[in-house]
């Protein structure tokens, strides 16, 4: 089975969001950037594949020469090999379609993306992907297991979950649950030599013609300070929350 | 050239987002002068949709849509788009609607705006607002293609009356062949769920085990409430996965969304930020969440819980 395991390279979740040039571009200054946590639970997930089930794992990522730190740590948590498509990530329709261009030249059986990234939040990349591609998309996926060219998936639901049946070649939207929190791992030493002996191959793009951009950036309002109530005197809480907020 | 809404429903009724996405649709028909069409899959009756400002439903009765499918879902929004000549399609931000909405934009060709927040700034060029960075900041977003697909926001948008005739008609779809099927589901039917609540009571590792959820959960039910929890709490065990919110967790946007014990980190704030008022309780005034929330109790949530409870409880039986 070869497997394609897509990676945003986004900064880490306690980073201060900042922008630059009139608003227009993320500060990165001072900024670590990590892989997208979905994405490193499916990454996880493929690594589990490729152990039991003799997988080869392939990690890609459309970005500039800056990210590819990110994936030389996914190539030392045991990926096989890394693919970045050079040119910058400047919205989810022309990272689709760098990347099925990906899927489709490499010709991989299971392609694992995340259910959104933590930058951008479009959760669009994989869906758009399965359908440029015309594969199977399963997103939102809590569990997967994969016997031949048939998978099944458990996919999170609102207020629940459900079991589907599927074929390869498939796309998933991978989220917390494919594997856990303690699953994961922290590359070790000799994972991060051997990963220096990995392939990490620089793909030009194809020519797209975006079909968004993103404008401008704002942040919210500073909130005010918040109302303190004592412990005391709840009733005065459930006066707030019934007069003032209207929520109860 | 009508703007389309999908319009979800579960077992034949209205979701509220449905009301939201139609009082959206209709903000947006009127910037552009057109008028709004729903389409709806398996609604028995859809003239509340008359209260939104819907002007005709496109009704799909269809057996093999009775489980959702995102890419019959799709396909179906996908006819209808191209039946009306639809420049404007609109879905929410529910599991379903994000999971069908990718799909949708390449069968449509269309760009996609997921998390938008406002009626557009400008509609020429076509630019949104929508969350980014998960609700630390926000993106003007500008779509260049000729039919444009945006998901909005849950509980950002709200409900805005407009009355319309919803007329209905009888509307029949090609369902593709499908690829993913599914074989179960399994869903607490008694329970509110933290995407449809309204008010989501959560929980934090302050509440010292799994065995004191007794009061979180009495609290939940008596403000009609889903419960939640951080994400140290679920990856102890101590509460389902399907609790755990924020940055890698479930979103939360609830008009009123109450913290007990839970220390405010940035990646759980993260994901609750899109919710309107936020209450805090918890023993040291120095946790990071009073510096987020509206309202702040400053107490041993094991006082507090059972105090609030009875006095809710009055309150409640005197509305
Ligand atoms: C990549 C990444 C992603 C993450 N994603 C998420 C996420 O999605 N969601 C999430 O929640 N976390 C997430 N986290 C974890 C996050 O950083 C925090 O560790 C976590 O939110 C803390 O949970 P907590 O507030 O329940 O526990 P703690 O930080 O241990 O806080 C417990 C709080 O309870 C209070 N307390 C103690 N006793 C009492 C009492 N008797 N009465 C009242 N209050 C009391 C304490 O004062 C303290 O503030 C993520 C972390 C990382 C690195
Ligand atoms: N620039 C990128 N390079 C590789 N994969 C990406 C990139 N952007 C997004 N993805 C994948 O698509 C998923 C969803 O991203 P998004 O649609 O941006 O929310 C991520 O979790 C990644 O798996």
């Amino acid at each position: 089975m070869k497997i394609l395991v897509c990676i945003s390279h986004v900064p880490d979740t306690t980073s201060k969001i900042n922008f630059t040039a009139d608003n227009t571009k993320f500060d990165t200054s001072g900024v670590q950037h990590v892989i997208n946590p979905n994405d490193e639970f499916g990454l996880t997930r493929a690594m589990w594949f490729k152990e039991k089930q003799g997988a080869n794992v392939t990690v890609a990522n459309v970005g500039g020469p800056e990210t590819e730190p990110t994936l030389r740590k996914a190539l030392a948590i045991g990926a096989d090999a890394a693919i970045r498509v050079n040119t910058p990530a400047n919205d989810g329709f022309s990272v689709a379609k760098q990347l099925a261009k990906v899927v489709q030249d490499g010709g991989y059986d299971l392609v694992i993306a995340g259910r959104e990234s933590i930058d951008y939040n479009g959760g669009m990349v994989p869906g758009m992907i399965a359908g440029l591609t015309n594969s199977n998309f399963v997103n939102n996926c809590i569990g997967l297991e994969v016997d031949g060219t048939s998978a099944k998936v458990i996919r999170e639901i609102d207020g629940g979950k459900e079991t589907v049946s599927t074929t390869l070649p498939l796309i998933i939207g991978g989220q917390k649950g494919i594997v856990e929190e303690s699953d994961l791992r922290i590359p070790n030493m000799r994972g991060i030599m051997m990963a220096r002996q990995k392939p990490l191959t620089v793909v030009e793009p194809i020519n797209i013609e975006p079909e968004t951009a993103s404008v401008s950036f704002d942040k919210p309002a500073p909130k005010g300070a918040v109302k303190l109530v004592s412990p005391d005197n709840l009733d005065e809480l459930i006066n707030l929350l019934h007069n003032e907020a209207k929520v109860i | 050239m009508s703007v389309l809404v999908y319009t979800e429903s579960e077992n034949g009724t209205f979701k509220k987002i449905a009301l939201e996405v139609a009082s959206y649709g209709k903000a947006v028909a009127d910037q552009l002068g057109t008028t709004v069409t729903a389409i709806t899959i398996n609604v028995d009756d859809a003239s509340e949709l008359g209260n939104y400002g819907v002007d005709k439903v496109l009704n799909v009765t269809n057996k093999d849509l009775e489980t959702f499918n995102a890419k019959a879902y799709a396909a179906a929004i996908q006819q209808a788009a191209e039946k009306e000549g639809t420049k404007v399609v609109v879905v929410s931000s529910s599991v379903n609607s994000k999971y069908l909405a990718p799909l949708l934009a390449i069968n449509l060709n269309a760009g996609y705006a997921s998390n938008v927040l406002e009626v557009p700034s400008s509609t020429s060029p076509f630019i949104v607002k929508r969350n980014a960075f998960t609700n630390k900041a926000f993106e003007m977003f500008q779509i260049n293609t000729e039919v444009k697909l945006l998901g909005v926001s849950k509980n950002t948008f709200g409900l805005r009356e407009n009355k319309a005739s919803a007329k209905s008609e009888a509307f029949s779809v090609t369902i593709p062949e499908l690829g993913v099927h599914v074989d179960s589901v399994d869903k607490a039917t008694n329970k509110v769920s933290i995407a449809d609540a309204e008010i989501v009571v959560s929980a934090g590792r302050g509440l010292k085990g799994p065995e004191n959820w007794g009061m979180i959960e009495e609290l939940a039910d008596v403000l009609g409430a889903a419960t939640a929890c951080s994400k140290p709490v679920s990856d102890l065990g101590w509460r389902p996965h399907s609790e755990h919110v924020g940055q890698t967790g479930k979103p939360v946007a609830a008009n009123l969304y109450l913290a007990v014990g839970i220390s405010g980190a940035i990646q759980h704030l993260a994901g609750i930020n899109a919710s309107k008022v936020k209450v805090v309780i918890n023993i040291d005034p120095e946790a990071p969440f009073f510096k987020a929330a509206d309202y702040g109790v400053v107490g041993d949530a094991f006082v507090v819980v059972p105090e609030l409870i009875k006095k809710l409880k009055t309150f409640k039986a005197q509305q």
